[in-house]
């Protein structure tokens, strides 16, 4: 691996991790959003690096775009202003959380870091080669049936969000 | 270039096991929403990865769709919470029993 290559990814790897431990910390919903952010902003970079601009492109603009934006047009219209308190999540059932989360990681860890990886020299993924993936018959009516998703997905969340249930 | 790819495997794995913890410990339902795109975040990461290492794009046609399968979810999703918010003025997840055994 190219050492600028790298740095620049250990980096945002770094950044993203920070984030995201920042997110389950944070008391506040607004933060955790935030954080959330920089996560998704990170990872976009990483896909840029692993030679997927169209995909580096489409995290930005959904993600980090449209559903934050949602997410936080959400947290102000409700006035969340930090977790209430009640009882707490720590003590035996936290550690078996803690526990189980450690365990998952250990694994897929464990393996990965054993396995070997063969990765192909050369890669085109440009936005023109994806889009043609996207719309060719294996994938075409996947895609069509993703319209009617977000039709019904639309229909569904102005139908929920409506005064009187 | 294997490293690369192995290392942001690694990380997939490490971001989901946060967003996974997040979801078991904290009580804010809108937190706990925002872990699970976490893990969506790391699944599409790990899809991405391979989809370098092995040289097909079927991986990125499934970020794809999995980018817009949770942006029909997030939006379904919020319209719960506010529609929740709304009965129990609460956001807590431990006031959400009724269909618990």
């Amino acid at each position: 691996m190219e050492t600028v290559t790298a740095i620049v990814f250990y980096v945002l790897a770094g950044a993203a991790v920070a984030a995201a431990l920042v997110m389950i910390t944070q008391k506040s919903p607004i933060g955790s959003a935030f954080a959330l952010i920089v996560v998704l902003c990170s990872l976009s970079a990483i896909y840029g690096l692993l030679g997927s601009p169209f995909i580096a492109a489409l995290q930005i603009v959904v993600y980090a775009g449209a559903v934050m934006v949602l997410f936080l047009f959400v947290i102000m219209l409700l006035n969340v202003r930090s977790e209430e308190p009640g009882p707490s999540r720590g003590g035996p059932l936290g550690l078996t959380a803690l526990g189980l989360c450690a365990l998952l990681l250990a694994q897929v860890a464990s393996v990965l870091l054993r396995a070997r990886i063969d990765v192909v020299a050369s890669y085109d993924a440009s936005s023109a080669r994806v889009a043609q993936e996207l719309f060719s018959p294996r994938f075409l009516y996947a895609f069509e049936a993703t319209s009617v998703l977000i039709l019904a997905a639309l229909v569904g969340a102005i139908a929920l969000a409506k005064k009187e249930l | 270039m294997s490293e690369l790819v192995r290392h942001a495997l690694v990380l997939s794995a490490l971001l989901f096991s946060i967003g996974a913890l997040g979801v078991f410990l904290r009580r804010n339902l809108i937190t706990v929403f925002m872990c699970v795109e976490l893990m969506l975040n790391a699944v599409n990461l790990a899809f991405v990865a391979f989809s370098r290492a092995l040289g097909a794009l079927d991986g990125q046609v499934l970020v794809f769709f999995v980018m817009t399968v949770a942006a029909a979810e997030a939006a379904v999703g919020l319209a719960i919470v506010i529609a929740l918010h709304r009965k129990k003025d609460t956001l807590n997840v431990d006031a959400f029993s009724l269909l618990r055994f």
